[in-house]
């Protein structure tokens, strides 16, 4: 917090005070936190960092809330998830050192973790007493978790058909859980409607969104120090509301700028989208800048944002970096699923399915080469969307409780290849 | 037609702390012309330099993008509501 300037508006640069704001008066345009970046040179160092708390909060520098304890943040032990090698997947795509960002281990199973740390963090910080969120399911489990944990009031709004463990993840953390009887961006328009009636809540993804959208530029620093203070060459990221993305973009950015890094970041970003929801891939595919609305029908619902705020963002990283997008179907994206688990071990909920099976198919096109440093984001967990693969998967072999039956349905004992 | 436009919090200085403000017109296009007669400053606020509502601007008819309508020649029946909302939010 000692570190940043101001916000400001990313389209016109008009700047404003550092207070609940994440839209611009004059033009609609996104706030930025504006940094010192000097100060934040001259403050921070791989030591200093290594030092700190395994969580996000070891980037504290970097990030726009202030807090001098670790019982200041509004902390559940967010961030520095394992960065693993992936060499089984790799073979299996034709990759060479590829590695999977695992992010489901999070508090909440996801990296909503990082961001409503922060956002809490800085909505106490300016008074808040009311935690909000529109969410599809990952943002709602972490809000109603983190203000349980600060001892905040919640109030979470999400789309009334989403999938049932998302729910009930979020209802056990006693706050008010509000199912809309609409789509995301129902949800989302009512809370931006809402933030104005109630201007004494923290909407973390409204009011709050500036400091909030910060917290993913972890994904970045966390990936870089885990790989020994270098850049990988390619980033596969989800693309929601593309928030995220353009904030992995500014994470690596920033690490070479206040001289963490030494050599200048040159990540190739790519995105992945479901097909039945991929309003910015699309742009990228018809080679336009303009992002067209669309009504979302996908499994993955977390990715299910037909109206993205930072699509026109997410899009320019994604050309700027000479990267691409896939938008993949749902049996795409099952089998994504089912890849990971079998080549990795890690169950990952659909929106991480949408990011194997983009990796997979940007891998066969030869977008993502062999030659390359590779980094999956995978950013949910399994568990909570376990309806995508239940009528899929099962166990191989129902046997009476005798080894006459056992040896019957497996057959005799063999050494696996 | 009178419909009934909600002003989002960062426009409210242009109605007078209001809103929600009544305005006549039987299309998106018509109301907010409209808007920025009764209180002045809408249009440059809401449009860019070619006409066209900024890309940061949603505006709802009846809860409805009107980009899944007919955009600014959406109809407005009598009563209906028109919300400005700022698109930057969410995810």
């Amino acid at each position: 917090m000692p570190f940043v300037e101001s916000l400001r508006c990313r389209e016109c640069a008009r700047t404003y005070p550092v207070e609940a704001l994440h839209v611009c008066e004059y033009c609609f345009g996104p706030l930025e936190v504006a940094y010192d970046y000097e100060a934040i040179a001259a403050s921070v160092s791989r030591e200093k960092i290594a030092a700190g708390p395994p969580t996000i909060w070891r980037y504290a520098d970097l990030l726009p809330a202030a807090f001098t304890s670790g019982d200041s943040a509004v902390d559940l032990g967010a961030g520095f998830t394992p960065l693993v090698r992936a060499d089984r997947l790799a073979a299996e795509l034709g990759l060479g050192e590829l590695w999977l960002k695992n992010d489901t281990l999070n508090p909440t199973g996801s990296f909503k973790d990082r961001v409503v740390s922060v956002a809490l963090t800085k909505a106490r910080e300016l008074g808040f007493k009311v935690a909000a969120c529109a969410s599809t399911g990952n943002l709602a489990n972490s809000v109603a978790a983190h203000a349980a944990r600060a001892g905040m009031q919640s109030f979470v709004f999400i789309p009334r058909d989403l999938e049932q463990a998302k729910v009930v993840t979020t209802a056990v953390y006693g706050g008010n859980l509000i199912a809309v009887e609409g789509n995301y961006d129902d949800v989302n328009r009512l809370c931006a409607e809402l933030a104005y009636e109630r201007p004494t809540w923290a909407f973390v993804n409204v009011n709050v969104r500036t400091y909030y959208a910060e917290g993913s530029k972890t994904l970045a620093f966390e990936v870089a120090e885990q790989l020994g203070w270098t850049a990988p060459d390619h980033v596969v990221v989800p693309v929601a509301s593309g928030s995220q993305l353009t904030k992995i973009d500014k994470g690596f950015r920033e690490l070479w700028q206040v001289g963490l890094l030494d050599e200048p970041p040159a990540v190739r970003i790519s995105g992945a989208q479901a097909a039945g929801c991929s309003p910015v891939a699309t742009a990228f595919a018809e080679g336009v800048d303009h992002i067209r609305p669309v009504k979302p029908h996908t499994i993955a619902k977390s990715l299910a944002i037909g109206n993205p705020a930072d699509g026109p963002y997410a899009l320019e990283c994604v050309r700027e970096s000479r990267g691409s997008f896939g938008s993949v179907t749902d049996d795409e994206i099952i089998e994504g699923i089912r890849l990971l688990a079998r080549t990795e071990g890690i169950f990952a909920e659909t929106a991480g399915g949408v990011t194997i099976a983009t990796l997979a198919r940007l891998a066969a096109q030869g977008v993502v080469r062999a030659d390359e440093r590779v980094v999956a984001y995978v950013t949910g967990l399994g568990l909570k969307t376990i309806e995508a693969v239940s009528s899929i998967v099962g166990p191989t072999h129902t046997i009476a409780p005798t080894l006459d039956a056992f040896n019957e349905a497996v057959g005799p004992d063999e050494e696996p290849a | 037609m009178t419909a009934l436009v909600r002003v989002p919090t960062q426009l409210r200085s242009l109605s007078g702390g209001q809103g929600e403000v009544k305005v006549d017109g039987d299309t998106v296009g018509a109301v907010l012309a409209a808007l920025d007669e009764t209180h002045p400053g809408f249009r440059g606020r809401l449009f860019d330099d070619s006409g066209r509502l900024r890309r940061f601007v949603n505006v709802f008819v009846a809860d409805e993008d009107v980009r899944f309508l007919q955009g600014l020649d959406t109809p407005v029946a009598e009563g209906q509501t028109v919300s400005i909302v700022p698109a930057v939010a969410g995810g």
